[in-house]
C-alpha cells in the first residue's frame, strides 16, 4: 500500500530538501517505486537537489490546472529507474495549489507508486500546510539548535492537529530525523545532544546524520547524498533511516565523533 | 587529560558547555507554547461571545473581561473572569 510521507521542519535551511532526494534515492535503491514531490511554489530547489533541473517541462501546479497530466509532469531519474520527481512550478501564484487539487494528485500518485514523499516549504503557511496535509507519515527534520528545535515542535503540534488523519482521528507516525549533528560539539556541550532533543520533542528517532562535507559535495554536482558517496557517513545514515522506514529495527547509533588534528597526533581517542 | 585542550588554546568545558542553557530554556519555552496550542481560536470566539452577552445587560470595561483556559490531563478549567464597576448603591451597574 502507497505511503505519503512528508518531510517537514518549520524551520528553513535544515535539510528538508537534502533529506527527502537522499530517503527517496534510498528507498527506490532498496528497489521501492518513489516519487519526491517538491511543495515549494515560486522557490523549487529539489530539482537542482537530484541533477534534473535542466528536464522541467511541466510542474506540480499545471498538472492541478489541467494543462498537463501527470504522465507529462513525472521526471525518471537518469540514475535510479525506480526515482521520479513531481517539480514544483518556479513562476506561478502559490495559491494555485488548492486542497482538492493536491488531494487529487497524492490519490493518482499513490495508484502509481509505494512511496510519496513531500518535501515541504519552510513555515507554517500555505504550502507547508499542503505538503502535511494528506500524509500518513512524517519525517520532522531537526538541528540541535534550539530555533530549529522549537519549530519542529510547533510543526508537531500542527501534524497532529491540521492533517486529514487527524481530523479523521488517527495518527500520523511522526519521525524525528537530527541533521548537522556534531558528536564532538555535544560531547564537549557546545551542543544540544541526542537525548535533549528526543527528551524535549518526545518523537521517535529516525537517523541521526552527521555534519558532513559530504553533504554540500553531493549538492554541488546534484546527486543524492546516498548516491553520490554511499560510503560516506551521511550516506550510511540516510541508508538506515530509509531501513527504518521500511520497518526494519536498527539501533540508532550517535555517529562517531571526527578525529581532530591535535587528538590524532596524540593518537586520542575523541570523546 | 583536561591540559591538553588549555595547552592548545582550547577553552574549558565549563566556558563552553552552553548547550544545558539551551535545553533549559527550551523545556521552559516549550511548555508555555504548548499550552497555548489550540487555544486563540475558541478563547476569541467566547471573549467576542460573552462580551456581547453581557454587555446587553451591564456596562463594564471590556478590557476587564479574562478568559483562561487551564488544560488538566482529565478535565481542563476555563475561567471567565469580568470586572463589573459598581454603582453608587455597591450594585453591579445595568446599562
Amino acid at each position: 500500500m502507497a505511503k505519503v510521507l512528508v518531510v517537514t521542519s518549520g524551520k528553513g535551511g535544515v535539510g528538508k530538501t537534502t533529506s527527502t532526494a537522499a530517503l527517496g534515492a534510498a528507498l527506490a535503491q532498496m528497489g521501492e517505486k518513489v516519487v519526491v514531490v517538491d511543495f515549494d511554489v515560486g522557490l523549487r530547489n529539489l530539482d537542482l537537489v537530484l541533477g534534473a533541473e535542466r528536464r522541467v517541462v511541466f510542474d506540480f501546479i499545471n498538472v492541478v490546472q489541467g494543462i498537463a497530466n501527470l504522465s507529462q509532469a513525472l521526471i525518471r531519474d537518469k540514475r535510479l529507474e525506480n526515482l521520479w520527481l513531481l517539480p514544483a512550478s518556479q513562476t506561478r501564484d502559490k495559491d494555485a495549489l488548492t486542497d482538492e487539487g493536491v488531494g487529487k494528485i497524492i490519490a493518482e500518485l499513490r495508484t502509481k507508486f509505494d512511496w510519496i514523499i513531500c518535501d515541504s516549504p519552510a513555515g507554517i503557511e500555505r504550502g507547508a500546510m499542503l505538503a502535511m496535509r494528506f500524509a500518513d507519515e512524517a519525517v520532522v527534520v531537526t538541528n540541535p539548535e534550539v530555533s530549529s528545535v522549537r519549530d519542529s515542535d510547533r510543526i508537531i503540534g500542527m501534524l497532529d492537529s491540521r492533517t486529514v488523519k487527524a481530523e479523521q482521528g488517527e495518527q500520523v507516525q511522526k519521525h524525528l530525523l537530527i541533521t548537522r549533528y556534531d558528536t564532538g560539539r555535544a560531547a564537549r556541550g557546545e551542543m544540544l545532544s541526542i537525548g535533549d532533543v528526543t527528551d524535549i520533542l518526545a518523537t521517535p528517532m529516525l537517523g541521526i546524520i552527521p555534519e558532513s562535507q559530504d553533504v554540500l559535495r553531493a549538492s554541488n554536482v546534484g546527486m543524492p547524498v546516498t548516491l553520490n558517496d554511499a560510503t560516506s557517513a551521511p550516506a550510511r545514515a540516510y541508508t538506515d533511516a530509509a531501513r527504518r522506514l521500511m520497518g526494519a529495527t536498527i539501533p540508532v547509533l550517535v555517529p562517531a565523533a571526527r578525529k581532530g588534528l591535535m587528538n590524532r597526533l596524540l593518537g586520542r581517542r575523541a570523546a | 587529560m583536561m591540559i591538553f585542550p588549555r595547552l592548545f588554546g582550547g577553552r574549558t568545558a565549563t566556558a563552553t558547555a552552553t548547550a544545558p542553557v539551551a535545553r533549559e530554556r527550551l523545556q521552559i519555552l516549550l511548555a508555555h507554547e504548548r499550552g497555548l496550542r489550540g487555544q486563540p481560536d475558541l478563547l476569541e470566539l467566547l471573549r467576542g461571545e460573552i462580551l456581547a452577552v453581557v454587555s446587553r445587560h451591564v456596562t463594564f470595561d471590556p478590557e476587564k473581561l479574562q478568559i483562561k483556559m487551564d488544560r488538566g490531563n482529565l478535565v481542563s478549567v476555563l475561567e471567565i473572569d469580568i470586572e463589573v464597576p459598581n454603582s453608587a448603591e455597591g450594585w453591579a451597574v445595568a446599562s
